[in-house]
């Protein structure tokens, strides 16, 4: 992964087609309107964690550098909370667009390997799909299995509170047809 | 007697367990039904965004689908859910190309998609239908010497909410004093506590639910007022480590505003589920 201040980039490294098809996507559409305030960054309660910002993941989206976005760990990290979007002076939908950039990281395998919130991402995606509904328990278990499976250990002390409060349940629930929701994804592809 | 669609999401029969009982509790004292979305699927919360964004409205498209035909608005207490259920329904009216795929979609499985199907949390439903003067008439034991900090947190406010400041939320504040109790000045009230990243990324979890205690036990708080499962979670079983890792005394009972508004209603402890929650409720002055 490029550490984001002493790699030159060249124009090699741009694909010039990448900012378009981000605007493309619902939510992307005002990227090229961003004045580089900041005002993202310094809302985002994760900034401090992450290799690239808030805003320098825009400049570099709009820029096309594509490589240097869907490698970095920032649109994973984004937890979603939209402070950077209510408050984008630019009306930039900025948490939409980490979202675009985690469906196309995802698409074109760029995604930091052994990072584990993708891991997590197709986790819940499998149960979902396969059951209609989640069960958190089943979860975190799966996550671990396949991230860090020591981490089960260290999380048997609020296992056991969550199990004595009745609040871990192991019992799959589902949905009554669970088949019907492969049903409407199909057809879903096919229009 | 008015009555609600209830969307209870996958969280509300685990973790959140004790939110569904404390809900289902004070909208029963209140008069307010609550029918379940029978069969009702998984919101797909933030995974299925990252991974497919036609799914991720298919899946909550489904849901409203289901709830058309009950002709009633639909509650979704759990921030994901409240948060998707809205988002799918602003890229249906904005995205025609996208909706049209999921209107297919819902087709191939005998569904409709419901245009005019309002969500509301249940924070809206109890300041803005109830409203605050109905709830301090039913107060019967006001939740004197309780200090709280509202806790907002990001997404039943952030984009879509509707009823209240994105960034400057008020409505917890006013329901909890029309409760009895005194609400702290809680700057961090909307601040986000990383949500499922207490999962994938400890430290940073850790981390970012340390300086909302901190915050709040600087305000003189003695107890965390929340709308969310997952904020829920995070800031009470993580205090372990908090203290652990900043070596602070940060400890708080982390409760459901529903939890302290049906004390204040003179329900019992166990009935709005305070037996579930891992911080004793003892700090907690005046329990019966």
């Amino acid at each position: 992964m490029h550490d984001g201040t002493t790699h030159c980039r060249y124009a090699e490294d741009v694909n010039p087609a990448f900012p378009a098809e981000i605007m493309a996507k619902p939510g992307g559409e005002a990227l090229r309107d961003c004045i580089q305030c900041g005002t993202c960054s310094g809302a985002c309660p994760l900034s401090v964690h992450m290799d690239l910002t808030p805003r320098r993941v825009i400049a570099l989206t709009r820029a096309g550098l594509e490589r240097d976005v869907l490698e970095s760990a920032t649109p994973w990290m984004c937890a979603s909370c939209y402070e950077c979007q209510v408050r984008c002076p630019r009306g930039i939908k900025v948490t939409d667009i980490m979202y675009a950039l985690k469906r196309r990281a995802i698409e074109k395998g760029m995604y930091p390997k052994r990072f584990p919130i993708p891991v997590l991402a197709r986790a819940f995606y499998n149960i979902v799909a396969t059951h209609g509904r989640n069960s958190e328990s089943r979860l975190v278990v799966e996550l671990a299995l396949r991230t860090n499976p020591l981490s089960l250990l260290k999380m048997a002390p609020i296992g056991l509170k969550l199990m004595k409060t009745g609040r871990m349940v192991f019992r799959q629930e589902r949905i009554m047809v669970p088949k019907e929701l492969k049903t409407i994804l199909d057809a879903m592809e096919e229009s | 007697m008015t009555r609600y669609a209830y969307y209870p999401g996958c969280s509300l029969s685990g973790l959140g367990k004790p939110y569904d009982e404390s809900l289902r509790a004070v909208f029963s004292h209140l008069g307010l039904g609550l029918e379940e979305i029978g069969d009702w699927n998984c919101c797909g919360a933030t995974s299925y965004m990252s991974l497919s964004e036609d799914k991720a409205v298919a899946l909550a498209a489904r849901n409203l689908a289901l709830a058309r035909p009950m002709n009633a608005e639909v509650v979704a207490p759990c921030a994901a859910c409240y948060l998707v259920l809205t988002k799918a329904q602003h890229m249906m009216a904005e995205y025609p190309a996208l909706a049209a795929r999921v209107h297919q979609g819902l087709k191939a499985a005998g569904l409709t998609y419901p245009e005019h199907v309002t969500v509301r949390h249940p924070l809206d439903i109890l300041v803005n239908d109830v409203g605050l003067d109905a709830v301090k008439a039913k107060v019967t034991r006001p939740l004197k010497g309780y200090r709280v900090a509202p806790y907002y947190g990001c997404q039943v406010v952030r984009p879509y909410g509707t009823f209240d400041d994105p960034l400057r939320p008020q409505t917890l504040d006013r329901l909890m004093e029309a409760a009895g109790a005194h609400v702290v000045d809680y700057p961090l009230k909307a601040h986000c506590c990383g949500g499922s990243l207490m999962g994938t990324m400890e430290e940073i979890g850790v981390r970012l639910n340390f300086l909302l205690l901190k915050e709040a036990k600087t305000r003189s708080a003695n107890v965390l007022a929340t709308v969310c499962p997952l904020c829920q979670y995070n800031l009470e079983a993580y205090q372990g480590k908090m203290r652990h890792t900043f070596n602070d005394d940060i400890s708080l009972p982390i409760v459901y505003f529903t939890q302290l508004l049906g004390l204040a209603f003179g329900l019992s402890p166990t009935s709005v589920g305070l037996q579930r929650n891992f911080v004793t409720a003892e700090p907690l002055p005046a329990m019966a």
